[in-house]
């Protein structure tokens, strides 16, 4: 029930939308959301659009991932040729 | 699926799990405390890719876990008033009460109804106008924003023969009340869907009052192992603070409308919680306004005596002090099928998610 999955909103009419997860389709209400347009990404819950989900967002976690690993990645290989730790 | 897919990169996770390890000098436990968590990290298995110095605990995550019976007993004895129609999501309805179930009920005749959301109880109210329908209303903060929005539709729409039960918790109280108990953690895996609507203020006096680090997290594998990462710097650091992993849904202000609507429908009071007993201010009542709605004030019924099971020990559980597989039931006489406590009925308990994910 605490569920909530991303949804893409597919179509809007007056308070509520149509929104897909995947294949399936389901409705969602806007009443607790505003500035919800078609092509969103929202979070739904229990039938609630609750949050809109930030591509930008999402692209920045996933590039934080590989940014960090890639300094990880540089600190060991100075770590393995200088003998130091680094901390 | 967008979103999803590339949060569960096996190769990042790993990646991650190598410099969790790497950067961890000392010891730390730290808790989820949503039930959404709970579930992920048994489905994915995160504590077997962690190193031996991080231990994760389950809190009172889980809303069905937490509520009391006497909330079951008491839906259970509205459900037996002649013209009353039930509506509740799926999670509630295997519950054990005092003595029997919703689920019995229901095939013993009484008009139960499981519903997605508190807009399909509406639904049913509008077609069955000679009865009363009484929506049983339970969740965090993220649930209860829909819960105020359906009272107030039924208020706008003039519609009399709906209710609600509430059972709505909010988190913080829960949260404080752990640590003040004592329980050993150093960090909260913060619950990132209560976080969408509350924003993140509500944990500002954790690391403050004290010291508890604390990142509100998503729930990918990826972003429950970045979420440790970011805890154990924070530690290590000793810098614990407020942030956000979980940055594509969450902000600081959090969802203004649905807080305003909430505060709008709801006032607080005190509630029980298994395992914590009564918190101050950590429920959620319907306000005078929206009385004839709240099915508390306005349906008479005797839920009767109260009777808890010997031997389940879900409020221990619930509390990071036990684990399931501490409980002498988990397995052999309580399981998802046959269950005894109400962590083990619904997918986000503790116990389930054990049981489903991690039984060896
Ligand atoms: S295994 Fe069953 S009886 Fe034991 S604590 Fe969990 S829910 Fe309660």
């Amino acid at each position: 029930m605490c569920l909530s999955i991303p949804a893409r909103v597919d179509q809007i009419e007056g308070d509520m939308a149509l929104v897909s997860v995947g294949g399936a389709r389901y409705r969602a209400s806007l009443q607790l959301l505003d500035g919800v347009s078609v092509g969103d990404y929202i979070l739904l819950h229990t039938g609630f659009a609750i949050q809109k989900l930030d591509p930008q967002e999402a692209e920045e976690t996933l590039k934080l991932f590989d940014e960090f690993s890639e300094l990880n990645r540089q600190l060991d290989d100075e770590e393995l040729s200088s003998g130091k730790r680094i901390t | 699926m967008k979103y999803m897919d590339e949060y569960r990169d096996h190769e990042r996770v790993l990646r991650i799990a190598g410099e969790i390890g790497k950067i961890s000098a000392r010891k730390w436990a730290f808790m989820e405390v949503c039930g959404g968590h709970t579930m992920a990290i048994q489905k994915f298995g995160i504590p077997s890719l962690l190193p031996e110095s991080i231990r994760l605990l389950s809190g009172p995550g889980c809303p069905v876990c937490v509520s009391s019976r006497r909330y079951i007993d008491q839906a259970v004895a509205y459900s037996r008033i002649n013209g009353v129609i039930i509506a509740t999501f799926g999670d509630l309805i295997r519950v054990p009460g005092s003595f029997t179930t919703l689920e019995k009920e229901k095939a013993a005749g009484a008009d139960i109804h499981i519903v997605y959301s508190i807009l399909d109880a509406l639904k049913i109210a509008r077609e069955h106008r000679d009865k009363q329908v009484v929506f049983l209303a339970i969740g965090f903060e993220t649930t209860a924003p829909g819960t105020a929005a359906g009272i107030l539709n039924a208020y706008h729409e003039g519609l009399t023969n709906f209710m609600v039960y509430s059972s709505h918790k909010i988190m913080p109280p829960a949260m404080a009340a752990l640590v003040e108990e004592g329980v050993r953690i150093d960090g909260y895996i913060a619950p990132g869907h209560v976080s969408t609507i509350t924003g993140t203020s509500i944990y500002r006096h954790l690391p403050g009052r004290y010291g508890l680090g604390c990142v509100v997290s998503g729930f990918e594998p990826l972003d429950i192992m970045q979420s440790l990462l970011m805890l154990v710097k924070q530690m290590e650091s000793g810098k614990p603070r407020v942030e956000i992993q979980y940055r594509r849904a969450v902000t600081e202000e959090g969802n203004m409308k649905a807080k305003a609507l909430m505060e709008e429908v709801f006032e607080t009071r005190d509630d029980w919680w298994r395992g914590l007993g009564v918190l101050p201010d950590s429920g959620l009542a319907p306000r005078e306004k929206y009385r004839y709605l709240n099915a508390e004030v306005m349906l008479v019924a005797d839920p009767g005596p109260v009777r808890e099971d010997h031997g389940c020990i879900c409020g221990e559980i619930l509390r990071g002090i036990k684990e399931p597989r501490d409980c002498r039931l988990f397995g052999s006489v309580c399981t998802p099928v046959n269950p005894v406590g109400a962590c083990m009925v619904s997918n986000e308990g503790a116990c389930h998610a054990y049981y489903r994910y991690n039984r060896s």
